[in-house]
Order: C-alpha cells, then sequence, then structure tokens
C-alpha cells in the first residue's frame, strides 16, 4: 500500500502561494481557513527560504492522538482525516499539531471554535458521507483522491517545489535533484511527521 | 616633473584608498563570519552564488529555537509557526503522563480514604449528642461554599470526560452519543467556570481571616489532630487541616482558573507554547484539586459524625463543637448574648 506524503523542496519554493490558492479554490473553505500556508524563514537575510506548510498526515498522528472524541483516524493510505460530526471543536488537535494544521471557522473565544478543519489530501471527509458526494463536498471540500488525482496545491505547484504522492517515490524525487544540483535545504516536517529524514 | 609626481602621487593614495576599502571589506566579511554568522554567502568559483553555502536547514533552526518561525502572507498570526515539535511532547503528556498520573492520584486518593475507614472507621462525637445547637455557618457562608462545591463538581465531572471519556464512557455509549455528549459537557465546562470564580472569591474574601496560621495549630497537631481517640487536639474556627484545605484549595483554584482562563480566549494572550502549558498546568493543578476535594467530602460526610451539618442547616451540636472546636466555641460563648439554640427534646 503507497504511503501519502506531502514534500516541499524549500530550494525551488518561491513563495507564488499558488498552493494556498488552489486549495482554497478547489476546497471551497471558508473566510479565515487556511488548509495550506506559506511560511518564510530568514525572511530578507541569507538563507531566507519559503515552505509550503499543510497538514502532514504524519505517522502517529498527535492530533489523532490527544483528539478527546477520537473522530481523527488514518486512512489505509496514511492520510489523516476527520469526522465534523463527531469534532467537539475543543482545539486540542492545535496543540498537538508540530504544523499548525487545524483551522476553525469561529475565533474560539468561550470554546466557540465550530468544527475543525484541515487539509484532507483532497482525499473527501472522514465522516458518513457517501465518498465523492454533494454533502461531503459541503463539509470537507474536493475528493480528488478518489479520482485517482493528487491534491492540487502540489499538482499545480509551478516550480515543482511541493510534492505530493506515495512517501518512497517523492523520497527519491527529491533525492536526486539534491544530488544533480549538489544542496538541499532538507525535506521539511519529515523528522517531525514521519520520524525519518531523506539521507542524500 | 612636478606634474607627474603630483599624478603619481594622487594614483598611490587612490589605490591606498581602494586598497584600504577593500581590506575594510575583507576585516567585515571576516567579522561577519567569524560572529557566528552561520549562513554566510559564499561565492562559486565562477562567480555565482552558492545557494548551499547560505542554506539553511530545518534541524539547525530547531537547533536553536524549539520550533521553526518565520514570515506569513495571512492576518493570522499564530500561523507563522512552521514547525513546533513540541506538540508531539505536548501530546505524550496528554496521552500519557496525565492517563497515568491522574489514575494514580485519583485511585490512590480513593483507596487512602477507604482504608482511613476501614481503619479508624467513622469519628463519633465521643460525648454523644447534645441536643444543643450553635451556629456555625451563616447562610452567605454556606452559599459560597455551596456554590463552588456544585460548580466544581460539575466542572471535575466535564473536564475529566475530556480526558478520560473516550476511555471510559465512549465504549459505553458509542462515538456519536459521546461526541454530543461531550460537546454540551464542553459548553458546561466554559461557561460554569465563572460560578466558580465568584464562588472562591466569596470564599476567599470570608474565610481567610480565621485562616491565618495560630499558636494552636501547633498544639493541634501534636495531639493527633483529632484522629486519636484518647487525645483532644484544640483548635479555633478552623484547624490546621480545614486551613490546608483552604489554603490549598485557594492555590489551586488560582491555578486552575487563570490557566483556564487563557485556555477559554485561545491565543489571545499568549502563543502555542503557551497554550500548551497552559493546559499542563491547568491538567495538573485540577487533577490535585480533584484529590484535595475527595479527602475534603470524605472528611464533611461519611469521615466524621456532626460534621455536614456545619454546612447543610449550618448549625453544629454543642457537643461536636467542645471536641473539634473548642476555642472557637469559647470565644462564641464569651463574645455572644445567646448563642446555643434550643435544647430540642429528644425523641422518645
Amino acid at each position: 500500500m503507497a504511503r501519502m506524503k506531502f514534500l516541499c523542496d524549500a530550494d525551488r519554493c518561491i513563495d507564488c502561494n499558488a498552493c494556498a490558492t488552489a486549495c482554497k479554490n478547489e476546497n471551497e473553505v471558508p473566510w479565515g481557513i487556511n488548509r495550506r500556508r506559506v511560511v518564510t524563514i530568514n525572511d530578507g537575510r541569507p538563507g531566507e527560504r519559503s515552505v509550503s506548510m499543510a497538514c502532514m498526515h504524519c505517522t502517529d498522528a498527535p492530533c489523532a492522538s490527544v483528539c478527546p472524541v477520537e473522530c481523527i483516524y488514518p486512512t489505509e493510505d496514511g492520510i489523516v482525516l476527520h469526522s465534523k460530526d463527531v469534532c467537539i471543536g475543543c482545539g486540542y488537535c492545535f496543540y498537538a499539531c508540530p504544523f499548525g494544521a487545524p483551522q476553525y471557522p469561529k475565533v474560539g473565544n468561550f470554546g466557540s471554535r465550530g468544527k475543525m478543519d484541515k487539509c484532507t489530501y483532497c482525499a473527501g471527509g472522514g465522516g458518513t458521507e457517501v465518498s465523492g458526494s454533494a454533502e461531503e463536498y459541503e463539509k470537507y471540500g474536493s475528493n480528488r483522491f478518489g479520482e485517482g488525482k493528487l491534491p492540487l496545491c502540489a499538482e499545480m505547484c509551478s516550480t515543482k517545489s511541493l510534492l505530493a504522492g506515495d512517501g518512497d517515490i517523492i523520497a527519491q524525487i527529491y533525492k536526486e535533484r539534491v544530488l544533480k544540483r549538489g544542496y538541499g535545504s532538507g525535506a521539511w516536517g519529515w523528522m517531525t511527521a514521519y520520524h525519518e529524514g531523506i539521507e542524500v | 616633473m612636478m606634474h607627474s609626481g603630483r599624478f603619481s602621487m594622487t594614483r598611490v593614495a587612490n589605490s591606498l584608498a581602494v586598497s584600504l576599502r577593500g581590506a575594510l571589506f575583507i576585516l567585515a566579511v571576516m567579522l561577519v563570519t567569524m560572529s557566528g554568522f552561520a549562513f554566510a554567502q559564499k561565492l562559486n568559483p565562477d562567480g555565482s552564488p552558492n545557494p548551499d553555502a547560505s542554506h539553511v536547514s530545518e534541524q539547525q533552526l530547531l537547533k536553536l529555537l524549539p520550533r521553526a518561525e518565520g514570515r506569513i502572507d495571512i492576518p493570522d498570526t499564530k500561523a507563522a509557526v512552521l514547525i513546533q515539535p513540541m506538540g508531539r511532547t505536548w501530546d505524550y503528556f496528554h496521552e500519557v503522563l496525565l492517563h497515568w498520573g491522574a489514575a494514580i492520584v485519583i485511585v490512590g486518593t480513593l483507596a487512602l480514604l477507604a482504608l482511613a475507614y476501614l481503619v479508624m472507621g467513622r469519628l463519633r462525637i465521643e460525648g454523644g449528642r447534645s441536643g444543643l445547637k450553635i451556629v456555625r455557618f451563616k447562610a452567605i457562608e454556606r452559599f459560597s461554599h455551596w456554590l463552588t462545591a456544585v460548580s466544581f463538581v460539575v466542572l471535575g465531572l466535564t473536564g475529566l470526560n475530556i480526558t478520560f471519556g473516550k476511555l471510559l464512557l465512549l465504549p459505553m455509549i458509542g462515538p456519536q452519543a459521546f461526541s454530543d455528549l461531550s460537546q454540551i459537557a464542553k459548553y458546561i465546562h466554559n461557561f460554569v467556570s465563572f460560578a466558580f470564580v465568584v464562588g472562591l472569591v466569596l470564599i476567599a474574601v470570608i474565610f481567610i481571616k480565621d485562616n491565618f496560621p495560630a499558636k494552636v495549630d501547633i498544639e493541634w497537631v501534636k495531639k493527633g489532630g483529632g484522629f486519636i481517640k484518647s487525645k483532644h487536639a484544640p483548635a479555633g474556627r478552623f484547624n490546621l487541616g480545614e486551613k490546608a484545605v483552604f489554603w490549598l484549595s485557594l492555590g489551586l483554584g488560582v491555578a486552575v482558573s487563570a490557566s483556564g482562563y487563557l485556555l477559554l480566549f485561545p491565543f489571545s494572550v499568549t502563543d502555542i507554547f503557551g497554550m500548551q502549558i497552559a493546559q499542563v498546568v491547568h491538567a495538573v493543578a485540577a487533577v490535585l484539586f480533584v484529590a484535595l476535594i475527595m479527602a475534603h467530602i470524605y472528611i464533611g460526610t461519611l469521615g466524621m459524625e456532626g460534621a455536614f451539618e456545619a454546612m447543610g442547616s449550618g448549625e453544629v451540636d454543642v457537643n461536636w463543637a467542645k471536641e473539634h472546636h473548642d476555642q472557637w466555641l469559647a470565644q462564641k460563648l464569651a463574645n455572644e448574648p445567646h448563642p446555643i439554640r434550643g435544647a430540642a427534646t429528644p425523641a422518645e
């Protein structure tokens, strides 16, 4: 079985934010929810790098572990999904997430966050809705994965910085790139998300 | 000759200036490099910048700070944190340390109280009931106590549900019912907190004057705190045990409330690390608080005859007062005109 992962080759990211825009458009997420974002490290200084970040669909996902109602779970492809019917909006997944992935539609004061929303790897929802249905789209966004497609953010990345797909394959692509060009700032977040980096 | 000499002088001056500028530049570069500027720009042999020399890796960043933070283009400022591996540490606290720690503390306290009951039994009023009553707690005092007590129990149960519900309740009632229940419990927890804080403030204001340490407390400890039947332990309005409950409740109450309000207004005061710490403080203080109050409930109900009515009706038996709070009783008798109320005729 394939183990789906994201990999952002920061030496290629140009901070164009097309991934974030594509995500918003494909999934019709509400205003204020950012399933994917681009963070620039060392902005304006030597060593500046931009990294596109969303849910990394962790191994032993800490969000799933801390969830008091157990609404988050990994699929057989390693994609971390959740059920908005079960979520109580406690916000614990955000405290546990190493990547700031969980989003909430409300401000959060007095515990009124609303149902958690996050990157689904464009694989629909983890609720009871029929895969690919309008109800599923309404709650969780696109289900490209069910149609055999990869997440749109990575698919339309103009510099092919953001890679999605089977972890072994994208790690191989990244290794070849690093060997060919002679440098690489590493697979951002892999150590934290998957307990392994990419050795080149 | 003069001209050429002047020219050469200028040329010398110029080249001196150039080399001085060059030396300054080299010095500056060296200073920057030497001052530990780890990612200084180097050039490839062909003069192009070598990106490898300037790159910054995640591991380098995480060595400097516990999290990698940068700049973002969206208004959500907390999204500027790129990676915070501490999330996994907090997960470990919440799922392993807290589960085991809280279970041990709470079950352990229950076991200790059960043991105390088996060994000592219910502490009886030695002299039996006199039938004479004296007011121990006025209405406002009892109101403050019960406001705090009821909200504490509600907060305790709804809070424990967040930690233990998925282990105990979820398998019994199923995911959807458990989710609905937890959602309601969460709102109850958040809003009842205000009642608890009001009660805590009232208790602090009303009872603080009787809870300062006194000389008699030492004597009380020496006499075994009333747990040794042959010895009488003297006390004022509150004995040292009650004073300990007061101060511990106040301390834990402040810790639980302060951390709770940080959690209730997420990220308005602090960042992700602060939120995690607030949750840890909230959980640890709450578990200790639950253990403390379990002991408090035991001694106030099952553990001691005649204790509950102090907070129930507000009046205690005079013999109970003599045995547990002799100095307070003496003070009452000296200061109030008619402190003792009616000798009710005992039932035939």
